[in-house]
């Protein structure tokens, strides 16, 4: 019942920390003259739109040594334009009643707005503005710095679960830059300057290298006409580089890790192995993985819910978790925490001996109908949910897919078998291409 | 049957951004009031049910009873056990949340309209069912231990449990609601008995619909739901004294990022001076770029991520809340800018461009709330367990405008108090130490 606040993967950042579906969907697609992806999801039900720009440009992107520039680029897009003063955006979004933020991820940074409809147009002048036309200055830097790594800080030098999760990614790959923390290693964050921030700038910001998604009250044929509008007329870059990241050479030797803090109080074992992502037209293993992660440990019912914790009582909480919207290979992931009194070695052996029951007694029928009526269901939800269909086709086209691949996605989730599940699992947990990570207390505590 | 509900009120509430919100209040036969609102457009309802006073109906030494026994409303019930229970809700892919606060438990319900009948009749034998199993009880128990021991250690909540001990003194608002690891642990099977008798009445029930689904069908299924829960429960704690007088108390922590939380007395929402008090805290430190906090302490000097003040009121106190995190070598100099920045607001007020802008915000997001049913069905309770009107969203922006420089200068003056601004930090904080209070 309790949520745990376990944090394999953080993966998405935001400027700030405020505050805090597909059937029927009304999506229109189109790409403008100079390359520029857009998206509309239509909601008529009230008169407010979220306004976004996805950009194919994320921590992965990053030139060696200035890890973290794609974040703190993010930040300082609030600062002044050519057209705008520092804060400018902001406030006028705020002057109009509506809410902004930003966020970063490891294939992608995205900037948003929600607002009544009308204002429509102000935002896409505004967004347009800082996409070619930022002025940074000096003190920008020096100042915004401060604030990521005081981000920094918050989000993970205070929070040993967070500093296991980047120690586990950073052995998880051995040559991709998702091994590098979105936010950044804290050495290189110190000496980021405008150089580096310019040039990620120079190099990624340009309509042919963004998406435009808005959701909400809107008309299609309208927005196409204020797109073109704004964004239409900032020219292309010919010489956007191809995406083309540092492959993974062949994963053979299974890995250990760990970590010991003062301030841990539950301990656990978490493995994550390397996975298969979503491609483009080839979804089918990144379908079935997701199904696993659900039949494995996707709440009450699971396999390893239901062992750990029900019948051997040896977990207070365990989950699996598999994160397929990604440019290049991810991760399948398992985690148990113990009960008082077990050691992380008896843990992770019980974990093991789940999973190998798992391969031979497979997924039952009935839990597999119970995923696809929710499946279902969720799509039935989402329906209430404008811009979390927005979101999720702005993820998609970020890391490559197509809008194909967004409206063939549920499909391929439900078309999945018992077989495709016990396929993929026999595919992906391969131990040669895993990390396994004990988060402890100095001296053993849990004996 | 002829008549299963009465229609007391219907309303159209228009919003500058919101098409329309028609709430209208439905009696079931059997008495109990729901707000609903009908949006047949998407074939799901939400459902959004609280019982006024939550944790803090804890009976004496039984701290965390009301959290642990919400947290196994949903591990078992009638002839279900946990497991049968989890299978019966994911096959009709309904969803239930239990969630326990100071002021409340809420349940928070979502199903489609496809299987209403027996997404109803599960959450029915939760609500008056629960089996309170042993082993269920012991397994959940095992969690939320682990969850108090996580928050033994971490800097937030230390702060947050220090700031609360300091500023409600013997009021159960002083302690966690999940309870220390001796009061859970000494926690029996007839305590969360107890807990469930205690919290789950009609006498204190407030409820909000949102969805696919007719005041006809509404009045019936609520009987059905929520008729046989017993007529009363425990009665209210006091209201609760806010002792914050100023000081500086330090916890010693060994983390990088001091974490602090700071606070004065606040305002009820029956004031008449509550939103000029909204209004002055935006500029203060509500959240986002402009307020005065983040311009002066994040993005003039880099020394935070997020720095905020918020008006907090519960049901028995009324408290005036911040928060900031900053490297221990920082954290004096954002505290020194923070102090700084109340002291200026309750001498000089704010200039009446910042109150023009505060207002523009205020209004202008006020609709985007509303924005999907399980957060109208949210709101509708809140305004219920508020005493608001029915029509309350439709005046409430007009009460924002309404608000004069004359009364933020007021408020600014009598409210705002530079002297008793308590602070609670958490970390290593270099060159801070505690000091008392005034």
């Amino acid at each position: 019942m309790r949520q745990f606040r376990v944090l394999l993967n953080a993966a998405v950042l935001c400027l700030a920390p405020l505050v805090a579906q597909a059937d029927e969907e009304a999506v229109t697609s189109f790409t403008l003259e100079n390359g520029m992806d857009v998206v509309i999801v239509e909601d008529n039900r009230a008169p407010v739109v979220q306004h976004m720009v996805w950009y194919r440009a994320g921590s992965a992107d990053e030139p060696k040594g200035a890890s973290g520039v794609a974040h703190f680029l993010e930040h300082l897009l609030f600062k002044a334009t050519e057209n705008m003063e520092s804060g400018e955006l902001s406030a006028t979004v705020a002057a109009n009643g509506g809410r902004d933020n930003a966020f970063t991820s490891y294939d992608y940074t995205a900037y948003f707005q929600r607002v009544a409809s009308d204002r429509l147009e102000l935002m896409m002048q505004m967004e347009a503005d800082r996409m070619r036309n930022i002025r940074l200055t000096e003190s920008d830097i020096t100042s915004e710095r401060g604030v990521i790594i005081e981000e920094r800080n918050q989000r993970t030098e205070n929070n040993p679960r967070a500093l296991f999760g980047e120690q586990l990614n950073a052995v998880q790959y051995h040559n991709h830059g998702y091994s590098v923390p979105i936010i950044g290693w804290m050495h290189e964050m110190q000496t980021l300057g405008m150089d580096d921030v310019m040039d990620f700038y120079n190099t990624h910001y340009y309509p042919n290298n963004a998406i435009l998604v808005v959701s909400g009250d809107v008309d299609p044929e309208e927005v196409r006409s204020l797109a073109e509008k704004h964004y239409g007329t900032i020219p292309a870059n010919p010489d956007l580089p191809d995406r083309v990241r540092t492959a993974e050479p062949p994963q053979n030797a299974e890995r250990r890790v760990v970590f010991r803090d003062a301030r841990v109080a539950q301990p656990y074992v978490s493995r994550s192995y390397l996975a298969p992502e979503r491609d483009p037209g080839d979804q089918e293993m990144a379908a079935a993985l997701t199904i696993l992660a659900e039949v494995l440990g996707g709440g009450q019912t699971s396999y390893m819910t239901e062992k750990l914790q029900f019948e051997q009582q040896k977990a207070v909480w365990s989950g699996a978790y598999y994160r397929g919207a990604s440019l290049d290979d991810t991760t399948f992931d398992v985690i148990v925490l113990p009960r008082p009194g077990l050691s992380l070695e008896e843990t992770e052996a019980a974990m093991d001996d789940v999973l190998e029951q798992f391969m031979v007694d497979g997924v039952q029928p009935d839990q597999l109908e119970r995923i696809k009526m929710q499946l279902r269901a969720s799509q039935i939800y989402e329906r209430d949910d404008v811009n979390s269909i927005a979101n999720r086709y702005g993820q998609a086209l970020a890391i490559g897919l197509t809008v194909e691949d967004v409206k063939a996605w549920p499909d391929l989730l439900k078309a999945v078998t018992e077989e495709d599940v016990m396929e993929a699992a026999g595919l992906v947990f391969n131990r040669d291409a895993s990390v396994t990570g004990w988060l402890m207390q100095p001296e053993e505590v849990t004996q | 049957m002829k008549w299963i509900a009465t229609f007391l009120t219907a309303l159209v509430v228009a919003l500058p951004a919101r098409a329309e919100i028609k709430i209208q209040e439905v009696v079931s036969p059997g008495g109990i009031t729901a707000w609903l609102v009908e949006e047949p457009s998407i074939p799901f309802m939400a459902l959004e049910l609280r019982f006024r006073g939550g944790a803090s109906l804890d009976a004496e030494g039984k701290r965390g009873a009301t959290n642990l026994m919400t947290g196994l409303l949903e591990e078992g019930a009638a002839d279900m056990d946990a497991r049968a229970f989890a299978r019966a809700t994911e096959g009709l892919a309904a969803s239930f949340g239990f969630d326990t606060s100071d002021d409340e438990v809420s349940i928070s319900a979502r199903f489609l309209t496809e299987n209403r009948d027996q997404a109803v009749t599960l959450l029915r034998a939760a609500l008056n069912e629960p089996r309170f199993d042993q082993d269920a009880l012991d397994r959940v128990r095992g969690q939320v231990l682990s969850g108090i021991r996580s928050d033994l250690n971490d800097p937030n909540e230390i702060a947050r449990t220090t700031f609360d001990g300091i500023a409600y003194g013997n009021h159960p608002y002083a302690t966690d609601y999940s309870g220390t690891v001796d009061s859970v642990t000494a926690l029996s099977r007839e305590d969360i008995i107890a807990a469930h008798q205690a919290v789950l009445a009609r006498d204190r029930l407030y409820v909000g619909a949102v969805g696919d689904i007719t005041p006809e069908e509404l009045g019936p299924m609520l009987d059905t739901l929520l008729g046989d829960l017993p007529e009363t429960g425990a009665s209210m704690p006091p209201q609760a004294d806010v002792a914050l007088n100023g000081g500086l108390t330090v916890v010693e922590f060994d983390t990088p990022q001091s974490v602090a939380i700071f606070g004065q007395r606040g305002i009820t929402i029956e004031d008449p001076d509550y939103f000029p008090t909204i209004l002055l805290n935006q500029v203060l430190g509500a959240g986002g770029f402009e307020s005065r906090l983040t311009q002066e302490v994040r993005v003039k000097r880099g020394l935070t991520y997020g720095v905020y003040s918020y008006l907090a009121p519960r049901d028995l106190a009324e408290i005036w809340l911040g928060s900031v995190a900053s490297a221990n070598n920082r954290i004096a100099e954002a505290i020194d800018v923070i102090r700084a920045e109340w002291e200026k607001a309750a001498t000089d007020g704010i200039t009446e461009e910042e109150l023009d802008a505060a207002k523009t915000y205020v209004t202008g997001a006020y609709p985007l709330r509303f924005d999907g049913n399980a957060p109208i069905a949210k709101i509708m309770v809140g305004m219920q367990m508020l005493g608001l009107p029915i029509d309350y969203i439709a005046t409430r922006n007009d009460k924002v405008n309404a608000v004069t420089m004359e009364d933020i200068d007021r408020v600014a003056a009598e409210l705002l108090n530079p002297e008793a601004l308590t602070f609670v930090v958490v970390g290593k904080p270099e060159g801070l130490e505690s000091l008392p209070a005034n």
